[in-house]
């Protein structure tokens, strides 16, 4: 699903040049759940841009589901986000005076996706994360683990081919954390293909696989034994 | 591009700071009030001084006799002349392009002088000698009876068209003037008409005048064929002044005066005054366009603060749209149609509210009666839609900017601002 090979990629700092990614070499199959690991500043966010096609590589290839994503501009860029990746954010990033059903409906409303079937589709999903109830409540009406539920009900709503999670459970405790987790698994079992950035070794373990970063390089690369968010809730 | 969709969110947008939405329309809102108004108060300036020309049909020129300048065949300067009734005829003849030519006499009025009777009563008043035509270039209406005709000319009837005030100041009260006689200089003439002069530049002194035929007023008080003065209009296509000076040469050559004796024959051009006083109030009205585009302009220019504001504000929801899939013509399209919504709405309400003023400024007008110089101050359609124009062009300019800077920023930098 996602091949990248040599993703190097460098910051300008004033006169000094940061380089933060040094080479990745990085596959991911269909229907896999990874986490990547690593201490701030090595660069696991960067990657997830880059996979996100929210930055450019300076060098090396990406090739998501056998498209080879280079040289894009801004409006195919807008269009592959729209149809291949479904974001979710640390701080869910949801629009505030939209109702949750209205935020769900965003990636289908630039899909260009007609009003009704928008609004049917939009609710199936916030019935899956189990906010049928809320559809019309605004995200400030909402609790944490709420927001992150309609956000990921946001990022499936495209029905895209992959998840990206950006520290999904950063501003959540630690019960809601596995609640998102739980609903992450499930969709994983789906078959969905999910990228999970996380510092945190408990959430880590939940996926399927663990990649490592560290100044830049992959360090290590392991498969674990999945643990079920739903045992500890 | 204007979908439901699109407008919800614009609505959403709009509505979701109001007071500030307000206070920004309302920068926009003064700024075409102020157009509005100026444009419609230079109008009502407009319409105020060029009723004082009366109605007079203002593609014309009156024409008189002055004494000569230069000697010519043998003539000393210094010469008297007088008009002659041939004149008129030839100025038609020659001049097909001329539609009234009036030749003109004249007693009384500024010359002062008690010279009208009848029974005990008796009073000052203008008498002029005229052609039938004459109420074409200067309309008056006639209340009762009819005014002169050609019979009136060709037999040289004493009959004679009086105005209001002669009838206050000759009959008492609830007095049939028509088939009555006054006398004019000792001699008797029948009123066959009355009238009151229409919207003029001097309803008094046309009110206190008394018409009679030309033909009778020369063989009545011996001026024979001579012409006082005359009044030429031109047909509608032509100025009477580019005609000024084919009468002339006409004029001054039946006349024996040099060619170049330019102060022989007096005229006062009604057109060129018309036009100048025209030439006046378009320049007047370029300046309401001015001030009130620099007065619509600060409210543009406020709209397009508050965009740039409202953008930045929201340049983490753009970089979260754009992550959801927004095109960065869609962003920049919002912005722009939402600045365009604003302005034109507020817009709409300021061209309204300054439709209601002039409903007001033209109410009390109209219940307090005419004042000097302001008459029914207004403004035409072309100028809504001129206003509208502008309103759409510095809608789409206020957007601009703020549009450009909403895709500006890449959309990875866009979701880290806080």
């Amino acid at each position: 699903m996602i091949e990248i090979k040599d993703l190097q990629k460098s910051y300008q700092m004033g006169s000094n040049s940061l380089h933060v990614l040094k080479g990745i070499n990085f596959n991911v199959k269909e229907g896999e759940l990874v986490s990547i690991m690593g201490s701030s500043g090595s660069g696991k966010s960067t990657l997830l841009n880059i996979i996100g096609m929210l930055d450019e590589a300076d060098q090396g290839s990406y090739t998501l589901d056998g498209v080879p994503i280079k040289n894009l501009n801004e409006k195919i860029a807008a269009n592959y986000r729209n149809k291949f990746l479904g974001f979710i954010f640390q701080s869910f990033n949801l629009i505030n005076y939209k109702t949750a059903l209205d935020n769900v409906a965003m990636p289908l409303y630039y899909q260009g996706v007609k009003r009704k079937e928008r609004a049917e589709k939009s609710m199936h999903y916030l019935e899956k994360v189990g906010l049928a109830d809320w559809s019309h409540h605004l995200p400030s009406e909402l609790s944490g683990g709420q927001k992150q539920r309609v956000a990921i009900a946001r990022a499936l709503a495209s029905d895209p081919k992959v998840l990206l999670a950006d520290e999904p459970t950063g501003a959540l405790d630690t019960k809601t954390s596995y609640e998102v987790m739980d609903l992450i698994q499930g969709i994983n079992d789906e078959g969905k293909t999910i990228l999970v950035v996380t510092h945190e070794d408990d959430i880590a373990q939940m996926t399927k696989r663990i990649v490592h970063l560290k100044d830049g390089l992959i360090i290590d690369d392991s498969k674990v034994e999945q643990v079920r968010a739903s045992v500890h809730v | 591009m204007f979908s439901r969709d699109r407008w919800d969110e614009i609505l959403q947008a709009l509505t979701a700071n109001k007071f500030r939405t307000f206070l920004t329309a309302f920068g926009v809102f003064w700024g075409i009030t102020i157009l509005v108004l100026l444009l419609a108060l230079t109008n009502g300036l407009k319409n105020g001084v060029t009723s004082s020309f009366g109605n007079f049909a203002t593609n014309s020129m009156f024409m008189w006799t002055q004494g000569t300048s230069k000697e010519y065949k043998g003539l000393p300067k210094g010469r008297f002349f007088n008009f002659k009734l041939h004149d008129v005829a030839t100025l038609k003849r020659e001049i097909p392009q001329l539609k009234y030519v009036s030749p003109r006499l004249q007693l009384g009025g500024f010359q002062g002088a008690n010279n009208v009777t009848r029974g005990t009563k008796t009073g000052a008043y203008q008498v002029n000698g005229d052609y039938p035509e004459y109420i074409f270039q200067q309309p008056i209406d006639i209340l009762q009876g009819r005014f002169l005709s050609y019979s009136d000319i060709e037999a040289k009837r004493k009959i004679c068209v009086i105005g209001t005030d002669v009838i206050n100041g000759l009959y008492d009260k609830g007095e049939d003037p028509l088939g009555t006689y006054i006398k004019v200089n000792g001699v008797n003439f029948l009123v066959i008409g009355t009238f009151k002069a229409s919207n003029s530049r001097d309803q008094e002194e046309d009110a206190n005048t008394i018409f009679i035929p030309f033909t009778t007023f020369g063989q009545a008080f011996n001026s024979g064929d001579n012409v006082g003065w005359m009044a030429l209009t031109a047909e509608d296509e032509v100025s009477i002044t580019t005609l000024k000076p084919k009468i002339m040469e006409l004029l001054k050559a039946s006349h024996k005066i040099h060619p170049e004796d330019d102060r022989a024959i007096g005229n006062f051009d009604l057109s060129e005054a018309f036009g100048r006083v025209n030439g006046l109030f378009a320049i007047l009205s370029l300046v309401g366009y001015f001030v009130g585009a620099l007065v619509l302009m600060s409210g543009i220019i406020g709209i397009s603060n508050i965009m740039l504001i409202v953008v930045k504000e929201r340049t983490k929801e753009i970089g979260v749209r754009r992550a959801l899939g927004a095109t960065p013509w869609s962003i920049k399209s919002q912005v722009l149609q939402e600045s365009l919504l604003l302005t034109i709405i507020s817009g709409m309400v300021g061209i309204s509210f300054a439709a209601f003023v002039i409903f007001i400024m033209n109410y009390i007008l109209d219940s307090n009666g005419p004042v000097e110089n302001f008459a029914n101050p207004s403004v035409s359609m072309s100028v809504i839609f001129i206003a509208l124009f502008i309103l759409v062009v510095s809608g789409l300019l206020a957007g601009l900017i703020p549009a450009n800077s909403a895709t500006k920023m890449k959309p990875v930098d866009a979701l880290r601002t806080e």
